[in-house]
């Protein structure tokens, strides 16, 4: 099943005030400060943030009186473009031996993402090892287990209180012997204004980094879609402390529709890679941005 | 607690341009209300809310009698925190606790809210109040759900009931009887993680609330959540009529809107806010403190109440008395050091003392490792040394910092914080708290 498919479906389940705001705002006859408005408040119940959103609106009027806009629905049309050229990016190949490392915040869907993306890569026929590197929450590297086993990929782990650290270098020390080309590494949730905990991450980064210098190494930021603004703040600190390549947006499936990225790409230029809709194993997607915009909009 | 800080760094700033104005015009008190809403929006406060807060606002400020008085910026503050008062629920809501055994909390909320550590934290929390907690482990679908319970369950000591994975009504009800039958006054019931919308998994909960009876059903809300926080709490509430909330992760940088938000759409109130890591990290929430901390007017009640919690009475007067004659020595310092952690985070002390706001301290950081080094170099002193710091010359110092694996440069900066320490506190005994407030950045630790 498609991307946009799967999230319309999500969409029906639900009254969707950011739709209905949506089409009331487009059904207007003209674009007026009504229209607009109403624009205003239907994004911004989206999350797409106070700045986020006086931009589109701004470039939105911009190209609408350049292009001699009159009518609402050309205008839907016109938003529509602007918000994906916003939100694409062109994000290049994997090169293997290939190591993704997922961070962020507390209870966001890191482990869940990893088991989901070991799913993808066996698929892909690729011969995936898990490092799990959360060794701080109580029973993590067991749920990492489970889902090991649900993939079918091996899980390198230590016990609770252990060093994250040393966790990764055993997992690619294990990938080299036993040929394996994709580490994916778990890591503990941490808010980002936590000084140490950060120290600590950008300590894994060190040791793949110097274990595996020709690896394709990927740093990616696991967001919840329910997520407001802070979710900025989280995208600026964890890319600031370890250059982090992108965005995986998780719980897509609930009535958040994750507009917060519209913000993170205006401030931050931060991708999206990945989108997660569901609690199947399969349930990781390539992220569309044509796909998403038409989802919200 | 970080919770807030910027959203009371710029009410902060709002007020005070309207301060530094003898008189308000209208058109300055509209310019005001435009930023206060700007401000919420940004703090996550649901855009119905923020519209409804800003017209109650703007109807009461622009009344006749504040326009004409001398102090109308004040009074606009007054109205503020009314309000803000008014939105979160005015007092203070006590957890229930039922007449018949045993009293039942059953949590709930969307994934990765929060919900399991909470429930380590209550139990913590209530076996202080001398209760003895049953945890219930009804989640039955995420991978090794049930593990992670009985690991918090050990970590607060107490024990976890569970069946497996079998239907969750099935475990509440076979919780309740194994409680009744073993002495146990509370169960706190643990339930899967789920969508509002999921309608299957809802029905799950409703069933095991018709099967119970809960005291409360407690909704575990992740105080980063967005707009959708709103529509979040209506459907839970709508489908088990909660009867509280419980705000997690308010120690990260979130301005934590969603807080305002929620009692403001479902009327109800906000019990707990949960802010660490470790078991302790749990709050009652106080509305009115809430709404003073957000506007810069500090929070000295919960200040208060932490200190109580860390230092005993007996400890207290005992600093004192050594205060006085001059006896405070390094042994003492480090005591207080290692209280002060059991207090909390620093910064989020520092940050309930009215007048001090979050862009002061930006500097004030305490590490967790200068606390350990600290410790070490204290210890390596003999018991004359301790007491005595003066005649620590510079051989004692090469020994000490061998002993202590440090340098000489880091003893003589904490002889040095030592006597700065000294000094404020004898400050602090004379001229209160205002005495501290001179102090930019170089908290001595």
């Amino acid at each position: 099943m498609g991307f946009f498919k799967k999230i319309a479906e999500g969409i029906k389940k639900t009254k969707d005030a950011f739709s209905k705001k949506l089409f009331f705002a487009f059904s207007a006859r003209e674009l007026d400060d009504e229209f607009y408005e109403n624009l205003e408040e239907a994004l911004l119940t989206a999350d797409v943030g106070l700045t986020a959103t006086e931009n589109l609106i701004d470039e939105l009027k911009d190209r609408a009186f350049k292009e001699r806009i009159k009518k609402p629905e050309e205008a839907k049309e016109l938003l529509r473009q602007i918000m994906i050229e916003d939100i694409d990016y062109d994000i290049p190949e994997y090169e293997y031996p290939l190591v993704i490392l997922l961070s962020g915040v507390n209870g966001v869907g890191k482990t869940t993402a990893i088991g989901k993306l070991a799913h993808m890569f066996k698929e892909q026929g690729h011969s995936v090892v898990v490092a799990a590197a959360d060794t701080f929450r109580a029973a993590a590297s067991e749920q990492l287990e489970v889902w090991g086993d649900r993939a079918g990929v091996r899980v390198i782990r230590h016990n609770e209180g252990a060093d994250p650290a040393a966790v990764v270098f055993d997992a690619i020390s294990s990938a080299k012997a036993r040929g394996n080309d994709v580490i994916l590494v778990d890591t503990a949730g941490r808010l980002h204004n936590k000084k140490n905990l950060m120290a600590e991450l950008q300590k894994i980064c060190r040791v793949v980094d110097r274990e595996l210098p020709e690896a394709d190494f990927r740093k990616y930021l696991v967001l919840d879609a329910t997520t407001g603004q802070n979710a900025v703040s989280q995208a600026q600190i964890f890319s600031e402390d370890i250059e982090t390549d992108g965005i995986i947006l998780t719980k897509l499936d609930g009535t958040a529709k994750g507009g917060v990225i519209l913000a993170i790409s205006d401030e931050i230029g931060l991708p999206v890679v990945y989108v997660g809709v569901g609690e199947k194993i399969d349930d990781l997607i390539p992220f569309d941005a044509t796909d998403f915009i038409n989802a919200l909009l | 607690m970080a919770l807030f800080e910027s959203l009371s760094d710029r009410m902060n700033h709002i007020f005070s341009k309207l301060r530094n104005k003898g008189k308000l015009t209208e058109l300055e008190i509209k310019q005001a209300m435009r930023e206060i809403r700007v401000a919420l929006l940004e703090a996550d406060v649901n855009y119905n809310v923020v519209k409804e807060f800003t017209a109650k606002v703007s109807e009461k400020a622009l009344g006749e009698d504040i326009l004409k008085s001398l102090t109308p910026a004040q009074q606009i503050v007054k109205i503020v925190n009314d309000e803000l008062c008014a939105l979160m629920g005015s007092t203070h809501q006590k957890l229930a606790v039922s007449d018949r055994q045993p009293t039942i909390y059953m949590m709930c909320g969307l994934q990765g809210a929060g919900k399991t550590t909470m429930c380590g934290k209550l139990v913590t929390y209530l076996k202080k109040q001398g209760k003895k907690v049953l945890l219930t482990a009804c989640d039955i679908y995420r991978p090794a759900a049930i593990q992670q319970l009985k690991v918090v369950g050990n970590k607060a000591g107490t024990e976890v009931f569970e069946m497996g994975h079998i239907d969750p009504v099935k475990i509440a009800k076979g919780a309740i009887e194994y409680a009744l039958k073993n002495g146990y006054d509370t169960v706190i019931i643990d339930t899967a993680g789920r969508l509002h919308i999921d309608e299957a998994l809802m029905e799950e909960l409703v069933n095991i609330k018709k099967a119970v009876n809960p005291t409360e059903i407690l909704l575990v809300v992740d105080s980063m959540t967005g707009q959708d926080a709103v529509t979040v709490a209506d459907t839970f509430n709508q489908s088990l009529d909660i009867t509280g909330v419980i705000m997690t992760k308010l120690d990260g940088d979130t301005r934590g809107g969603a807080a305002l938000s929620i009692k403001a759409v479902t009327g109800k109130p906000i019990k707990f806010n949960g802010t660490g890591e470790k078991m302790e990290d749990l709050e009652p929430f106080h509305p009115e403190r809430m709404a003073s901390r957000i506007l810069g007017m500090g929070d000295v009640l919960t200040l208060i109440e932490k200190a109580q919690d860390a230092f005993s009475q007996e400890e207290a007067l005992a600093l004192q008395k050594k205060l006085k004659e001059n006896s405070f020595t390094l042994d003492d310092y480090l005591k207080q050091l290692e209280s002060m952690k059991k207090m909390g985070n620093m910064q989020d002390m520092m940050s309930m003392i009215p007048g001090m706001n979050a862009s002061q301290l930006k500097d004030a950081k305490i590490d967790e490792k200068q606390l350990l080094h600290t410790k070490a170099i204290i210890q390596s002193m003999t018991l004359k040394e301790r007491r005595n710091p003066d005649i620590i010359k510079s051989s004692q110092k090469k020994r000490i910092a061998k002993g202590s694996g440090t340098t000489i440069q880091e003893v003589n900066q904490l002889l040095k914080q030592f006597e700065l320490t000294k000094d404020m506190m004898a400050r602090m005994q004379k001229g209160g708290m205002k005495a501290l407030r001179g102090m930019k950045g170089g908290f001595p630790f």
